[in-house]
């Protein structure tokens, strides 16, 4: 089946099985390897893109299912050179260790101050409930949503190395 | 993992979808937000010869306040119920349930009628529709019916629904009185080991509704015949598991279940004031 898909701004067509996941759409017929595929399961997250502006477990979607729609992933995030604030935020605070969930950390991230801009730490914690880090680094990752929704995710150095007690550069 | 392969159809209005569910029979599944089905599918657990897609039937994504009930159209999704103003005032304990279904990703797809459609024993919604008495509107090749929530769950994965059948709208009556929500469960987006919905209904009476009791969602009965009879929430709540038959599994034992269903009934009850 023909589709139609908006990745980043960018128009692809494909022809496509109607079993084709979304996630293996992007990665292999898109060509965008940024997004991972983590379970299998709807568990992990590791996936997660924006389908029409809100977050998505993209192992979870036909790519028939998305014709037509908009979609961004981790690579259309950026401007150009310039991080993201949020991923400006987790590069301040160290919130990745091995790195394969932030991608879909930081998508569910975006989509998470999208609809509740200023959270609690709790709020921030229930808002990643669908993205594990098998790396259990959580306790920066929801520094670096706190530290980006604070505003101040896009300002370099001042004193920003993180705030963090681990003393661990990367 | 990939599904097996099977034809789509992608359906442009409910006539098509119930023409394509009549001429395939079983061997069509419905997909609206995907996320029961696909991950059945990707397991092989379900491999339908055909997928009939209605999730671009936008007629059926709507919240109303009809005044004496809340219509939800069954296309509906999570976040959109957790969300609603209509159900936050009038039908305020299924909001709060919807919002603990799965995790947000899930909510941004999952709809309220493919979740009710789906018929799992543990999902969390059910609960709330059985507390509040909810109605099922469906819609097939004879026409439309309504069925009440007490006949719609008739076995494990199995509801009262034809296979040319199409869940069009969740009817909830309306009420502004107290209610309570408990799940247990011991990891995040996990399904409840046990979850029981308890709300006040327009009429002063309390509906009781747990899943992950039975080989269905089920109302408490015996908690609701007690609570009749001027029973405290303690009292009444020591009837939870009575009738019921859990399932055991790596989570709980049955008498875990029955013991979770007695101390989180307790729970759900008094949060709702009784």
């Amino acid at each position: 089946m023909d589709i139609k898909v908006t990745i980043n701004g960018t128009e692809y067509s494909h022809d496509v099985e109607p079993r084709t996941l979304l996630v293996n759409y992007i990665r292999e017929q898109a060509g965008l390897t940024g997004t991972n595929i983590g379970c299998d399961t709807s568990s992990c997250g590791a996936c997660t893109v924006h389908l029409n502006g809100e977050s998505v477990k993209s192992c979870t979607l036909l790519a028939v299912q998305a014709d037509g729609e908009d979609i961004l992933t981790i690579e259309g995030l950026a401007d150009g050179e310039t991080l993201h604030p949020m991923q400006e935020s987790f590069r301040q605070c160290h919130a990745l260790q091995c790195g394969y969930c932030t991608p879909g950390m930081v998508m569910a991230a975006v989509s998470l101050l999208k609809e509740n801009p200023h959270p609690t730490e709790r709020e921030v914690r229930l808002g990643l409930e669908g993205n594990l880090c098998r790396c259990t680094g959580y306790h920066n990752i929801v520094k670096a949503v706190l530290h980006c929704a604070a505003g101040d995710g896009s300002s370099n150095g001042g004193g920003h190395n993180g705030g963090s007690s681990n003393g661990g550069g990367q | 993992m990939i599904p097996a392969a099977f034809d789509y159809v992608r359906a442009s209005g409910l006539d098509e979808a119930v023409d394509a569910l009549s001429q395939h029979g079983d061997e069509a599944k419905l997909l609206a937000g995907g996320h029961s089905l696909l991950p059945l599918m990707r397991f092989r657990l379900a491999r339908p010869a055909v997928v009939v897609d209605i999730g671009r039937l936008d007629d059926l994504k709507y919240i109303r306040n009809e005044g004496s009930h809340v219509a939800i159209g069954a296309l509906t999704r999570h976040r959109d119920v957790e969300t609603s103003d209509v159900v936050a005032s009038k039908a305020a304990l299924l909001g709060e349930v919807t919002s603990h279904v799965g995790d947000p990703q899930v909510r941004h797809r999952g709809t309220i009628g493919g979740s009710v459609a789906h018929g799992d024993p543990a999902s969390d919604i059910p609960s709330a529709l059985l507390a509040l008495g909810a109605v099922l509107v469906a819609v097939g090749p004879d026409g439309r019916r309504e069925i009440p929530v007490d006949d719609f769950f008739t076995g494990f994965l199995e509801t009262d629904l034809s296979p040319s059948e199409v869940l069009t709208e969740v009817r909830i009556p309306a009420t502004e009185g107290a209610w309570g929500f408990e799940k247990f469960n011991r990891r995040a987006q996990d399904w409840a080991i046990v979850g029981v919905s308890a709300a006040v209904r327009a009429d002063g009476s309390t509906g009781v509704g747990l899943v992950n009791m039975h080989a269905t969602p089920v109302r408490a009965r015996a908690v609701e015949a007690a609570l009749a009879e001027g029973a405290d929430a303690a009292a009444a709540a020591e009837h939870a598991a009575e009738g019921c038959e859990p399932s055991e599994d790596l989570n709980a034992g049955v008498d875990y279940r029955q013991h979770l269903a007695r101390v989180l009934t307790r729970r759900a009850l008094q949060a709702a004031g009784l």
